[in-house]
């Protein structure tokens, strides 16, 4: 379960940004929704951690997310959150799945190598395991990111515009993938967009 | 998956930097290493060799050329001095040991050495096999000798004119190898003994003649020349008297080992110091390119980093993953720049053309250990500041942003 409770934020030179408070149940599936400028992805980051707010507060699973140290909001965020971003990012020197596998050992988590498989396969990858990212089509790699985002079986998987880069099959492909995929897992899911083919998939909705 | 993995499969990216980084390294540091070698090796050398001779007496000429001659075995001896004068010379009250040395002739390259039983003394030689030489073209060899030549106790072989390898045989007397020396890790193992006898008679045009000689040793050098005298003295308080005793009133000149051979070195350690600052000039340039490429890189792998960081990578360990590539670059280039050191000197030693003053790569020197750590020390001087960049990199930031 996640709440957002009185959160600000203040880039430089701008007026602050102010967020409705939110609570998103387990397994809840969620749009985010608002036109670009809006705070949409500065939202995301502060819910996965990666941005510290002026102010207010994010709670994952009971735990105040900023009031965590550094180091143990480093290993929070790998075990807890799965990140999917608008473009997938890879390391360009591992295959994709040492790719995957890396995401449970920095998260210090034991490598398993079944469920990586399991997960590739579920997502129409079973034979790209070896491949490089620099190998394989956008929706491809969007795909895998979506089993590095799962593969520690996070209590919330977030995803930045997902399909904003991809073509209408491979969108509507990556948009199902990522609401059965959640249901599976159990993982809540938050999905920042303005992409019309997605708005119709998910019924809750957060508007900034 | 750990760290160690990542930084390598990240080195294993940009093959060609990291071959030209770790070849950088590898060259300062076998530069390096070479040197360190060489010059213990040669200190050692000069060191074991005339360890115990207090005092070289030949004939007048270049006191470093006496030197090379009689004790390191070298160059060729100034030439000859009466025997007689000599064996007044080992009578002297202040002189506790001497020893006569008559050169002049080889066996393919090892120079055969006459002397008398005072050099095993001397040189504290024990044998492996067989007996020390005792009468007229006995030849007592060195492990090495042995080893190379093939040469086995009761062997005979024919010794030649002049001190380097040369056709000019002495055919109508043949040695015969009586006994073979342990290896005494010194110049000793290079040289053929025998006695003084041995050397007169390859030189006689009538070696019949001389037949009557034989029993009495002494009043055999009695009316002949020898090269040189080996000399330790009673009592240390003669190190001033006696050189310049011999200096003025003999035809013949007095060198010390220990002079002679620190002026030696003080020649070639101008060259020695040159290059070790050329060799720390290229580990100097190897740090400066290790950094900029790291340095470089730092902007592909902003990306890959701030991955790292948002699966759960600490900054710690970000920074470790960096330095580690640095790290591991320049301790290759280090390990490898030692076994070049190694490999070279066994190259050098193996076409070297004088046996005497060989070097080897199988031998080992504390100073290597300050060369890994200055491998490790470059290592950490070029990646700390791209590592250090690393706690910058604002992770939210850089994500978001199209590539």
């Amino acid at each position: 379960m996640i709440k957002i409770q009185s959160l600000v934020h203040q880039y430089h030179n701008v007026p602050p940004l102010q967020f409705p408070d939110w609570e998103i149940k387990d397994r809840e599936q969620w749009l985010l929704l608002g036109s670009s400028g809006s705070g949409k992805s500065t939202l995301l980051n502060i819910i996965a951690g990666l941005l510290k707010p002026k102010g207010g507060e994010v709670i994952l699973d009971g735990t105040s997310v900023y009031g965590l140290s550094l180091r143990a909001m480093d290993q929070f965020r790998g075990q807890k959150i799965g990140i999917i971003f608008q473009r997938p990012h890879f390391i360009k020197s591992l295959n994709i799945y040492d790719n995957i596998a890396v995401a449970s050992s920095f998260a210090g988590l034991p490598v398993d190598g079944k469920r990586i498989l399991m997960l590739l396969d579920s997502l129409g990858l079973a034979g790209k395991a070896k491949s490089y990212a620099e190998e394989l089509s956008q929706g491809q790699l969007q795909r895998a990111s979506i089993a590095r985002a799962l593969i520690n079986r996070p209590s919330v998987l977030i995803a930045d515009e997902p399909t904003s880069s991809l073509d209408d099959e491979n969108a509507e492909n990556v948009i199902t993938l990522l609401t059965t995929q959640a249901a599976s897992s159990e993982a809540s899911l938050i999905v920042a967009t303005h992409d019309k083919r997605v708005r119709n998939r998910l019924s809750k909705e957060y508007l900034l | 998956m750990n760290i160690l993995k990542l930084s390598t499969r990240n080195l294993s990216r940009n093959k060609l930097t990291t071959f030209l980084n770790i070849i950088l390294v590898a060259f300062g540091v076998g530069i390096l290493s070479i040197l360190f070698l060489a010059s213990t090796q040669i200190g050692n050398k000069l060191e074991s060799n005339s360890k115990d001779i207090d005092l070289v007496v030949g004939a007048k000429g270049s006191p470093l050329q006496l030197i090379l001659s009689s004790i390191y075995h070298i160059d060729f001896p100034t030439g000859n001095i009466p025997a007689k004068d000599a064996q007044d010379m080992m009578q002297n009250p202040m002189v506790k040991r001497a020893v006569p040395l008559a050169l002049g002739d080889n066996y393919q390259g090892y120079r055969i050495v006459g002397t008398d039983s005072s050099f095993t003394g001397l040189y504290g030689l024990k044998l492996s096999q067989g007996k020390f030489w005792s009468k007229d073209l006995d030849a007592t060899i060195g492990s090495t000798v042995a080893l190379e030549s093939k040469l086995k106790v009761g062997d005979k072989f024919f010794g030649a004119h002049g001190l380097s390898n040369s056709s000019d045989e002495h055919r109508q007397h043949a040695y015969m190898v009586t006994g073979i020396l342990a290896p005494q890790g010194n110049v000793t193992d290079n040289l053929i003994l025998t006695n003084i006898g041995s050397v007169y008679k390859m030189h006689e045009a009538n070696p019949a003649e001389h037949e009557q000689h034989h029993s009495d040793e002494a009043k055999e050098i009695n009316n002949r020349e020898i090269t040189s005298l080996l000399i330790q003295y009673r009592s240390p308080m003669s190190v001033v008297v006696f050189p310049r005793m011999v200096n003025q009133s003999t035809n013949m000149q007095a060198a010390s080992p220990a002079m002679e051979s620190a002026r030696l070195f003080s020649l070639i350690g101008v060259g020695i110091e040159t290059l070790k600052w050329f060799a720390i000039l290229i580990m100097a340039i190897s740090a400066l390119s290790v950094f900029i490429s790291l340095f470089n890189s730092m902007k592909e792998k902003k990306y890959d980093l701030a991955i790292m960081r948002c699966l759960g990578a600490s900054k710690l360990k970000i920074f470790l993953l960096v330095m580690l590539e640095g790290l591991l670059i320049t301790v290759t280039g280090a390990i490898i720049g030692l076994v070049i050191g190694h490999v070279a000197l066994s190259l050098i030693g193996h076409f070297q053309e004088s046996s005497q003053a060989r070097l080897t790569g199988i031998f080992f020197v504390s100073d290597e250990l300050y060369l890994i750590a200055s491998g490790l020390a470059i290592g950490v001087i070029a990646s700390i500041i791209p590592a250090i960049q690393t706690y910058r990199v604002d992770i939210a930031n850089t994500l978001s942003k199209d590539k």
